[in-house]
């Protein structure tokens, strides 16, 4: 307990001087904004990426680039309006204050009429304000939090996001469960230290209960425990028919695992939070039978849209492209479309134009996007069978 | 039914509890110090362990004393550079060398291996589950509890039937005294924390193999839970680790049974709190005078 306070106390002062750190670069980049060039050539369109390419969630920030180039090659083949789209990446090291620094220096350096930007809901959510104050859409490829584009009841009108927000996911789970699964009555184990979780299961809980079904168990843990065979046996005693389980793969792998150990052969189920290889190692090939998540988007599923991206991008980078990479392929095209529609480079004209965007076909399904800038679009949903990921169906909202 | 269930996995946790709240025991009774680097061995373990399998490609048992060897290695290294030369000073500078220890040895793996987690090879020992009115028991658990009863018995025998015991008795009742008889106190300390350090790389070992997933950080918690354990038991007597492990794991598996599952670390902690107000000296602290 003492070591808590001590670890506690350490990692204040690291906050702290993180933050200062923060500062200084913000009035750096500041100073240097006036070497900059100014727009680019009358047929070229700027267009900035503010992304986690290197430090803790790297390889998202990569995978987003990887699937932005991709498209912005495809489409530079036509071109837009006679224009070309040239990309201007910037690093944010997966850290909030180098993103908002990020986003600071596309806009007054290299002039960008719109961000891309970032991966994770914290590193999006640091240049929220950056771009509200310049007037530059903002794009987040893959920024799940519901309050990126709206805050207190108050739309940010230049944000905008290409992936479905979180309670999304456990309506879809739901309704997966009631009508593909058949199951009447479920059981809810919950991460309680984790807002995504928590969000997950509440949206479930709803939509369960609104089409007839009926929770027999609510329990919940604490991410990093290990031993779940308590709560387990408790709920097995509940008698479900179906276990909903919107963790990250850590627990959920142990969670599963010793799960089957006591004898609970029932579908579980989660969200994209279980999309690791790391899943299958702590589980087993075998506990994980009869699983299911909602993602994004599958590679293996059999729309001709999917497999001509799928195609294309094993020919360019000669890999399985994961969900990441459609993303961030869907975000270029998303952007792509409302430059076409708004005529012309304008910031505020490429806002409105994104804002109408309606029933747009792309990788990750059909893109309309609701009042709230959050797109209304299709999950997809994967079983696990010998701890491989198969394409099981598609659910519409 | 439900509750016999729980009962057994409450036995499974607390045997983990016991072997690691042993270590801290026997430290305790010989030089009245609570070591937190403690938990940290056992995670040390744990990875040796993992190595041997995976790198190495060692059965269970081979793996099992490799980590116990390099464990009792690593206490004594522990011991001579962090706990010796503090051996006169107050004992809250000892605690807070082992507190610095502790941090050092996490972030030291952290470090040199990186944080993400590994997971045990599933395949290494035989994984079936046994039922018996309509009680599931994994051959798992009951390997956990077999080898945490073997090497209790084989503890009391090292420290009632040998030379090095009879030391380590001599040295906790009084040391200035042992010295005067002749015993090599300095050495007798190195003994126990090697002794107690190789119990935790049991069972961090045993931690792997049972729970799949290890990482750096994975002593904190179970090391916080053995020192409980070891003061429920009365801090410094070794039977009273052994069943203040298992009381605890029962207790921990019962409350979450009971649906209160996000209050079962919480209740842990209570007990601690509730031992020392009411029974300082722990459940066997009266009738046993004996301590190592």
């Amino acid at each position: 307990m003492r070591k808590k306070k001590l670890v506690s106390v350490f990692l204040s002062l690291m906050i702290t001087s993180s933050l200062m750190v923060g500062c200084n670069g913000g009035s750096q980049n500041n100073g240097t904004s006036s070497s900059g060039n100014n727009g680019g050539g009358d047929d070229i369109i700027k267009i900035g990426a503010d992304l986690e390419l290197s430090g803790g969630v790297a390889s998202f920030g990569q995978s987003i680039a990887e699937g932005l180039e991709l498209a912005l090659e495809e489409i530079n083949k036509e071109g837009i309006n006679g224009k070309e789209l040239k990309l201007v990446k910037v690093d944010n090291k997966s850290d909030a204050a180098e993103a908002t620094n990020g986003a600071i220096k596309l806009i007054s350096q290299d002039q960008v009429k719109a961000i891309i930007g970032s991966a994770t809901s914290t590193n999006t959510l640091a240049q929220v304000q950056v771009a509200q104050d310049n007037k530059i859409p903002l794009i987040t490829p893959t920024g799940t939090n519901p309050t990126i584009t709206n805050k207190g009841g108050k739309v940010n009108d230049f944000v905008f996001r290409t992936c479905f927000i979180d309670p999304f996911q456990g309506t879809v789970a739901a309704k997966f469960a009631i009508n593909d699964l058949k199951v009447k009555n479920a059981a809810i184990l919950i991460d309680s230290s984790s807002d995504y979780s928590k969000g997950l299961a509440a949206s479930f809980k709803k939509s369960f209960e609104k089409d007839g079904g009926k929770i027999v168990a609510e329990e919940a843990y604490v991410a990093k425990d290990t031993d779940f065979r308590a709560t387990l046996t408790r709920i097995k005693s509940a008698n479900p028919e179906f276990v909903f389980l919107p963790g990250y793969y850590e627990e959920v792998g142990l969670i599963v695992k010793q799960a089957r150990e006591l004898g609970l052969k029932v579908p579980f189920m989660g969200g994209d939070g279980w999309d690791s290889p790391k899943l299958v190692e702590i589980a087993g090939k075998e506990a994980l039978n009869n699983t299911f998540i909602t993602n994004h988007y599958s590679s293996n599923d059999p729309d001709p849209k999917i497999q001509e991206f799928v195609k294309a991008f094993k020919a360019k980078y000669n890999k399985s492209p994961d969900a990441f990479n459609a993303l961030g392929y869907d975000t270029a095209y998303f952007l792509a479309d409302a430059i076409k529609r708004a005529g012309s480079a304008d910031p505020v004209k490429i806002k409105e134009a994104l804002a109408k965007t309606k029933d747009l076909s792309l990788v990750s399904g059909t893109l309309t996007l609701d009042k709230n800038h959050d797109p209304v679009k299709s999950a997809t949903i994967l079983e696990y069978k010998d701890g491989e990921q198969q394409f099981k169906t598609k659910v519409n909202p | 039914m439900e509750l016999i269930q729980q009962l057994v996995n409450g036995i499974s946790l607390g045997s983990i509890y016991a072997l690691i709240a042993l270590g801290y025991t026997m430290v305790y009774g010989i030089v009245r110090l609570i070591n937190f680097a403690h938990g940290d061995v056992f995670m040390v373990g744990a990875f040796v362990g993992f190595y041997a399998i995976t790198s190495l490609n060692l059965g269970f048992f081979p793996a099992l004393l490799l980590a116990m060897v390099v464990c009792a290695l690593l206490g004594v290294i522990i011991e001579r550079i962090a706990y010796k030369p503090l051996r006169n000073a107050t004992r809250i500078a000892a605690l807070i060398t082992a507190i610095g220890v502790s941090l050092f040895i996490e972030y030291g793996t952290i470090y040199v291996r990186g944080a993400q987690p590994e997971a045990y090879p599933s395949t290494l020992l035989p994984d079936k589950s046994i039922e018996v009115f309509g009680v599931t028991i994994s051959s798992q658990s009951l390997l956990i509890l077999c080898t945490s009863i073997v090497l209790m018995i084989l503890l009391q025998l090292i420290v009632h039937k040998t030379k090095i015991g009879k030391a380590m008795r001599a040295v906790s009742y009084d040391s200035e005294a042992a010295r005067l008889m002749g015993i090599n106190v300095d050495n007798t300390i190195s003994a126990t924390f090697a002794i107690g350090s190789a119990l935790a790389g049991a069972a961090g070992v045993i931690f792997g193999i049972y729970y799949i997933k290890i990482e750096p950080l994975m002593g904190i918690i179970p090391g916080l839970k053995a020192f409980v354990a070891a003061v429920l038991g009365g801090i410094g007597i070794i039977p009273g680790a052994m069943v203040g492990g298992l009381a605890l794991g029962v207790i921990e598996a019962l409350v979450s049974g009971l649906g209160y599952s996000l209050w079962r670390d919480g209740v842990a902690f209570i007990v601690l709190i509730l031992i020392l107000i009411f029974r300082p000296s722990g459940l066997f602290g009266k009738n046993v005078r004996e301590k190592v």
